[in-house]
Order: C-alpha cells, then structure tokens, then sequence
C-alpha cells in the first residue's frame, strides 16, 4: 500500500507538472505580442515596458517557467491586468459562491440520481427501468443554460418564487436566506450531471448483481430485499462514491455557462469575463487552480477506493 | 451485403424510440440540404416592422428582435450543427485512432502519447475549450477543434484500450509470426474489429458537440453572430424571455432533440456490440 501511495502521488505531481507547461504556455501560445494584447492600442511604450518588466517576459522562457511556478507554489498567481490586484484575490472573490453552488447541485445529484438509479436497476427491463434510463438520456440532452433560462422563465419572472440573479454572499445580510439565490442555478446545472449519476448506479448495481457472492446469497436463501441492499447496494455504491469527487471538480468548471445565466458572481463567469478583457494571469491562474483540484480530488479517491476495496490492484 | 445490413438495423428497428431519433436525423440532414428551398425567408433578412412577432400568420413561428424569420433561421441553423458535428468527429477520430493504436503497438510511444493524453485530460473540458478560443480566435472552424481537442482525449483512450486488447488475440499473434508488417496488422486485424466501439463513440462525440457548441455560441465566443445557429439564437433571445419567451423554445428543442436522438442511436449501438444482445436477436 505504501509503494503505491508513493507511486501514484508521483503520477499526479508529474500530470501537474505538466498541465502547468501547458498553462504556462498558453499566454506565448496567443498570436501577437501578450502585452500590448492585453493593454490595448492605446498603450504608451512606457506601460508596455512596465507590464513587460513586471511579467519578466525578457527573460528566457525556461526562467520565466520556472519563476512563474515558483510564485504559484508560493501562492502568486500573478497580477490581474483588469483589477490591478493579486490573481488570488480574484480567484477567492468567486470562490464562496463557485463552492456553495456545486456543494448544493452535488446535494440534488445525489438526492435524485443515486435512488432513482437504484430503482431502475431493481426493476431492470421493466417500463419503470425504460422510462426512467429514457428520462437520463434526455437530461444528458439538455443544454444548462436553456434549463436555466426556463426555470427564471418559470419561477422568478412567473411565480416570483425565487431571485433570477445574482448571489449576495451569506455573510451579508440576508445570511443564510441567500442560499436561496443558489436554487435555480444549482438544478439547472444538476439537470445533466444527476443524468450521469442515475446511469452509472443503476450500471453498477447490475454489474454486482451478476457476482457470485450474490448468486450464493440469494441461493442461502436470504431475502431479496436483504440481498440488495447489503450484498449488492453497499458494494456498488463503492463506484458510485468514488464518482461524486471529479463530479464536483467537473461541476465547477461546468458552471461557467450556468454563472453566466444567472449572473452569479463565481469564478465561472470571471473566467468568461476575464476572456472578453483580455486579462489572461486570471484566465491562466482560474485555470491551474481547477486542474489542481481536480488531480487532488481524483488521487483522493483513487487512494481510498483501493483503501476500501483491497481487490483492487492497480498496476 | 444484405446481411451486414441487417446486423446494423436491426437492434436500431427493434426500439421504436431508436426508429424515432434516426427519423428526427433524417429530417436534420434534409433541412440542412435543401435549406433554401424550405426556409420561407432567407435567415438574416432583416424587418424592423415586424419584430418580435408571437408564432402563427405569416411568420409560422415567429420573428426575433431584428424581424427574421425564426422558422427559417431554424433551418439554416441545422447546416451548422451538422458542420459542427461532422467536424468534430473527424477531427476526433483522425486524431484519437492513430494515438490510440500506435501507442498500443509500441508501447514505449504510448507511455509518451497516452500521458500526455491524460495532460489533457486533468483539464475540465469547457476550461480546455475556452482557452483554445482564445489562443486561436472566435470562428466556427476554432469552436470544431476546441471542442475535437476534448474528444480527442476519450477518443484516445478507448481506442487504446481496444488496440490492447485485440494486439493480445491469438490472430494477430498469428499474423505477425507469418511476418505482417505492422501497417497490415493495422489495416487487416485491428481497424476493422474496432468500427463498432468507434461507431458508438462517433455518435456520442456528435452529440456532445452539439452541446459544447451551443454553450460557446451561449458564451458568445462560438459562431459569429451572422451564422444562423441554434446557440446564438438561444443567447440572442435572451433578453427577450419575458417579452417574447417562444423565442426560447424552438431552437432549444433542436438542440435537444439532436443530442438526444444521437444518444438514443449510440446506445443502440452499444448494445448491439454486447453479445448478451447479440444472442438475444440472434446475431
């Protein structure tokens, strides 16, 4: 266990090794000259020798590599062009609201596709099982913001239930109510991702089912009932589980378009923003700070799945 | 020939929904060719006095906030989502099946080729998109490669895996120890036993497009506003929803009914490549 805690930790530094390259890269990837890009027509030659400076874009690319990466391990993305402040603080401004909304879709998801994805596998080949898996596939289908746009169409233009934009942060006044802002984002962007879900518990409730030690338990004459759920349910959810975690790092990049929609105030949309203004240190740093998520939360899960199931053996 | 025939339509016939999806493709494909000749109104035609008008008349489903037609924008918006679709399975298949069997066939390159597929993969897909678009520049050929960039990944990775499995079976075994070059293996062994895994792939890749395409037309950094597509249509009514909320209904729905209908037809696919299924059709 401890040599493949070792080897596959080194396999993700090494993939983000890697990924930060190509990050890195990116802003020399830009036709042009980045700097007066960035700074527009209008830009002096003195500014554009500051900004030069300040990137260290005289520098060989090799050291500005490594300078750059250095700053980031150290927590220094760099400086926004747009808000004249650290990348960092861009970044943090969004985070609350980035978090709270895939924490909340993550609760939907989980709350609709892992019951009715074990539905659908209990009643396999019936027409609940049709309809259901038919009802996943047509939410894969869906765009988010077209989902968005109906349920502000619907419940904040209509019924005036619930705000159409905009997140004022709990901390503000209003607290905890504010979370209601979060409600019509979060299940449009649950729409597809429960669809995701539903499919893979109710595939790896099928996939236990056809195991051994439940043909045994079922020959032991054990309760159908008793076999689902301790045989089959709890072995399948281990796949299920392990699921959730590149669920939520994908979420916060998937929401992009749904911050966007509702005009939520998250790292999403200052990515896109940050697009349009040409400040590409927030672009870069949004972008390294996700990927790293992403490879935490994958060796995370990776690591416990082989924790929790010590059949499986990864080379 | 018949026969081939039959082993492909058959699992597609038995569901009635499946029949469904490829008869809504059929009628993409034939509003995207004859577009002209359907669309009443040419799609940018513009008409300040009748805008914003509720379906019904003669405008059959209404106009935008210009005064176009937005039946016939609908039409003409199917010439791009095939574009798009067709584009970005080329371009994933083109990519992703040479990476795919070389680095199964010589597993030193693959060591190289495959980690660097997983680079790629540590990027959520829409991020890797958007940063494409912006090394490369809003177009509709950009928004093909940004999106086939992120099929090229999984594309890659399945291919891989079949390569791998089918350089093991004791044909291919066979074949080199008479002394097949490698381009032969490829060509006689491992490409025509992968079509089915690549079928189902292309048809889950061309969805998705559609679904990555609509949400960088959404972002506005898709096709260039004078394409009629289904996604700047989206975004274009956006601000009408209250005023004029029809707008939102028509192209959403051909969006939806596309990804769906190439989902459907995947997954028929799919389960015809299952030889449980096989079995149960009788081949």
């Amino acid at each position: 266990m401890g040599r493949y805690v070792i080897r596959r930790t080194g396999a993700a530094i090494a993939t983000l090794i890697a990924a930060s390259i190509v990050i890195f890269a990116f802003i020399h990837l830009i036709p042009g000259d980045p700097v007066y890009v960035m700074l527009g027509d209008g830009a002096t030659p003195d500014q554009v020798a500051a900004l030069r400076d300040k990137m260290g874009l005289d520098e060989p690319l090799v050291a500005q590599y490594l300078i750059w990466a250095g700053n980031a391990l150290q927590g220094d993305l760099g400086q926004s062009i747009f808000f004249e402040t650290p990348v960092t603080q861009v970044i943090l401004a969004g985070a609350e609201t980035s978090i709270l909304l895939a924490l909340i879709t993550m609760v939907w998801i989980i709350a609709f596709g892992v019951p009715v994805g074990i539905l659908a596998a209990i009643r396999q080949g019936t027409m609940i099982d049709q309809g259901l898996s038919g009802l996943a596939m047509l939410l894969a289908s869906v765009p988010t913001f077209w989902v968005g746009l109906y349920l502000i169409l619907i419940f904040a233009a209509g019924l005036g239930w619930l705000p159409s934009s905009g997140y004022p942060s709990i901390f503000e006044q209003g607290g905890l109510a504010n979370l209601s802002y979060l409600i019509l984002p979060s299940l449009a962007l649950a729409a597809p991702n429960a669809a995701l879900i539903l499919r893979l518990t109710r595939a790896s409730m099928l996939d236990v089912a056809r195991e051994d030690y439940v043909r045994t338990a079922r020959a032991k004459g054990i309760r159908p009932s008793r076999v689902v759920l301790r045989h089959i349910l709890r072995n399948a959810l281990l796949a299920v589980v392990s699921a959730f975690g590149f669920t939520f790092a994908a979420l916060i990049s998937e929401a992009v378009v749904t911050e966007t929609v509702f005009a939520l105030p998250g790292v999403g949309r200052t990515v896109v923003q940050s697009i349009m203004r040409r400040d590409y240190p927030v672009i870069q740093g949004v972008i390294l700070v996700i990927v790293c998520m992403f490879l935490v939360i994958n060796l995370i899960v990776d690591l416990s799945y082989r924790l929790l199931d010590p059949r499986v053996e990864l080379e | 020939m018949r026969q081939i025939l039959m082993i492909w339509a058959r699992p597609l016939a038995l569901r009635p929904m499946t029949a469904i999806g490829i008869a809504f493709l059929l009628l993409i494909v034939v509003f995207a060719a004859a577009s002209p000749w359907i669309a009443p109104y040419s799609p940018n035609e513009i008409d300040p006095v009748n805008r914003l008008l509720p379906p019904g008349g003669a405008h059959l489903l209404g106009t935008d906030h210009f005064g176009r037609d937005t039946f016939s924008r609908l039409v003409y918006g199917s010439r791009l989502a095939l574009l798009i679709g067709v584009g970005v399975v080329t371009f994933a298949l083109a990519s992703g099946v040479p990476i795919g069997i070389l680095s199964a066939l010589y597993p030193t390159l693959g060591k190289v080729l495959m980690r660097m597929v997983d680079v790629l993969m540590s990027f959520p897909s829409l991020l890797l998109a958007l940063g494409l678009i912006v090394i490369l520049g809003q177009g509709v050929f950009n928004a093909i490669l940004a999106i086939g960039l992120i099929y090229l990944t999984t594309t890659a990775r399945i291919v891989y895996g079949v390569a791998l499995r089918l350089k093991a079976e004791p044909y291919v075994e066979a074949a080199r120890s008479a002394g097949a070059g490698p381009w032969w293996i490829i060509t006689r062994h491992i490409l025509p036993n992968m079509i089915s895994p690549l079928l189902v792939q292309a048809s889950f890749v061309f969805a998705f497009a559609q679904l990555g395409a609509a949400s960088l037309d959404f972002l506005g950094l898709g096709a260039p506003p004078e394409i009629p597509s289904w996604g700047n249509m989206l975004a274009e009514s956006r601000i009408y929803i209250t005023r004029a909320s029809w707008l939102l209904i028509w192209p959403g729905l051909m969006i939806v009914l596309t990804a769906f209908s190439l989902n459907l037809v995947g997954d028929a696919l799919r389960d015809r490549m299952d030889p449980r299924f096989r079995k149960m059709v009788g081949k």
